[in-house]
């Protein structure tokens, strides 16, 4: 079985796992207090907020992996103060995590927005007459409503942060081993003559993943649905 | 131990300034939508901020928006009962029952779980969903989850309004049980006559904003000047205590002394009950009657004869068993000619008592 994808292959795979599940895993807590802000607060500028969030999400990635080359990169604002503390972006997987992060933020936001908003803020203030501090409401009665809105939102973003090329590839390059994620790899093989079949196997992997993630939300969701009632 | 509230807030169309003191007991909050009393019991519960208020439980002060006190919601010490239960969705009855038991280690219990449990009758449910709940069951729950909170003090937002009549006749009883066993104060809304009768310790009526009166329910219900409801919902609140239960199907009261006669009711003997006698159901006399159906005749005085400017009157009659209401015609009233201090009888048939206007206490 592990002789079916060659080593380069393999790494492809690997490090795409590896940058999406970390991608999804730091969007996911500014994910939900984001969310929570948008779904529950009212204040000046909260259209911009919300249009800052959906940027990724109608920007050309080209562009996106553009400003983030600028903004995180070595020389960029916050990049260099990173730097000063050993927190590098630029040309790693850390930076490939960052991009898909990103891209994966609207995604993530819109979906678990919406769960919060399903929430009747009636059982909040429940929960609050009943001795519970906001902090223990938002633990006890908001995160366990909103579970599957969140499941969805992560496997979504998972699923984006595995596609994620535009981005990545402006921002961290295409170095294998390094920032070579699958989508980069495919696109790699395909720039170089006898490399089709190498590039159909990434593409059959790709779907796997796509199609178990999209059943594992499905299944997960199901359950949890049927746990809260 | 007492509530004390203090309000003042400006809406569209109205003000808001109310101020009473709620004893222990239960105290209703009455009046018609739009009255502000859930206003009044959300300001209590630090749900909305007033823009004046001073609220007090129990010598704790709350709110004082002189001194600038605000205490938020989770630290009132409140047992709060909503209209629609707000159970919690993702959680069983032991766990909506416990929720706020657990948050409240530091004060003393008001009531223990088996205790509230048996109460409540939910001993059956603990491991059902709510959503596997009759409206009733869930209102039964959400009573336990309030007393099992530690409350100072218990709030409730139109508790029956969302059940229908035999619901409702199901959940009453416990309100009472919550009045007579616990000694806590409640500040309970409604806008049900009934309920006041059967419920209230005090009643604090609110109109436009503005406390209209305050008093026991005996004396605010047969206040022959006070129909926020019309004059179809006028009716006095007798006191009287169970002296027997005839093989016959009927139980006998005695009202200061004075016997009635209704419908076999559920309570022991010795037991106090208050029962509300709808002044459209009451017939009055000059003399004695004789040969007539009604097992119910008082002797008593006209206190007074109010009429508007339909057809009926209220007269109100004080007997020895208490106020009683009558609502009859002007022309009947003109032709016995009855005015203050004019000596008459009130008749009252025993199955015009319906079982959900006889109440404990």
């Amino acid at each position: 079985m592990s002789d079916w994808l060659g080593p380069q292959e393999w790494a492809a795979v690997g490090l795409s796992l590896k940058v999406a599940f970390w991608a999804m895993m730091g969007a996911v807590v500014p994910g939900i207090l984001v969310a929570y802000v948008l779904a529950r607060w009212e204040f000046y500028g909260k259209q911009f907020v919300n249009v800052l969030v959906h940027l990724p999400l109608v920007l050309p990635p080209v562009a996106t992996g553009y400003l983030l080359l600028v903004t995180f990169g070595t020389q960029g604002v916050v990049g260099g103060a990173l730097k000063e503390i050993g927190v590098v972006f630029a040309f790693r997987w850390t930076g490939a995590a960052l991009a898909a992060a990103v891209m994966a933020f609207p995604l993530l936001v819109r979906s678990i927005r919406l769960s919060i908003e399903a929430i009747d803020p009636k059982l909040e203030q429940a929960a609050a007459t009943l001795g519970a501090s906001r902090l223990r409401v938002f633990f006890t009665v908001t995160l366990p409503l909103m579970l599957p809105g969140l499941l969805a939102g992560m496997v979504l973003a998972f699923a984006k942060a595995m596609g994620e090329f535009g981005a990545t590839i402006t921002f961290v390059s295409n170095i294998p081993g390094q920032t070579r994620t699958l989508p980069s790899a495919i696109y790699a093989f395909l720039q170089v003559p006898g490399g089709e079949t190498a590039a159909m196997r990434l593409v059959v992997v790709s779907i796997i993943v796509a199609a178990g993630a999209l059943i594992l939300s499905e299944v997960l969701a199901r359950r949890i649905a049927a746990k809260v009632g | 131990m007492s509530v004390e509230v203090q309000i003042r807030q400006e809406f569209q169309g109205f003000d808001l300034d109310v101020a009473f003191e709620a004893p222990v007991g239960l105290t209703v909050l009455f009046g018609s939508s739009g009255s502000g009393k859930t206003s009044v019991i959300n300001a209590v519960a630090g749900l909305s901020k007033p823009r004046q208020s001073r609220i007090v439980v129990n010598d704790e002060v709350l709110s004082d928006s002189v001194a600038g006190r605000w205490v938020p919601t989770h630290q009132r010490c409140l047992g709060y009962v909503f209209q629609e239960g707000r159970l919690f969705p993702h959680m069983n009855v032991r766990k909506n029952l416990l929720y706020g038991n657990g948050l409240a280690k530091g004060r003393g219990e008001v009531a223990s779980f088996d205790q509230v449990v048996d109460i409540l009758g939910i001993g059956a449910l603990l491991d059902r969903r709510s959503s596997e709940l009759s409206g009733g069951e869930k209102q039964r729950v959400a009573i336990g989850r309030a007393l099992l909170a530690r409350p100072k003090v218990i709030l409730a937002d139109e508790p029956l309004a969302a059940l229908d009549e035999p619901r409702k006749a199901e959940i009453l009883p416990y309100f009472e049980k919550l009045r007579d066993e616990f000694s806590l104060p409640i500040l309970y809304v409604t806008h049900s006559i009934a309920e006041v009768a059967r419920l209230a310790t005090t009643v604090v009526a609110l109109k436009d904003g503005k406390v209209d009166r305050v008093g026991s329910a005996a004396e605010v219900l047969s206040d022959p000047s006070f129909t926020p409801m019309g004059p179809r919902a006028v009716g006095a609140v007798l006191e009287a205590k169970v002296v027997r239960h005839h093989e016959d199907g009927l139980t006998e009261l005695s009202a200061n002394g004075v016997a009635l006669m209704l419908p076999q009711l559920s309570h022991s003997v010795g037991d106090q009950v208050r029962v509300r006698v709808a002044a459209h159901d009451v017939i009055l006399s000059r003399e004695a009657p004789k040969g007539l159906s009604a097992l119910n005749i008082v002797e008593g005085k006209v206190h007074s004869v109010r009429s508007g400017g339909g057809p009926g009157a209220i007269v109100s009659v004080d007997t020895k068993a208490g106020r009683i209401l009558a609502r009859i015609t002007r022309r009947s009233a003109a032709a016995l000619e009855l005015s203050e201090g004019v000596p008459c009888y009130a008749v009252m048939k025993s199955v015009s008592v319906a079982p959900q206007d006889i109440g404990t206490r």
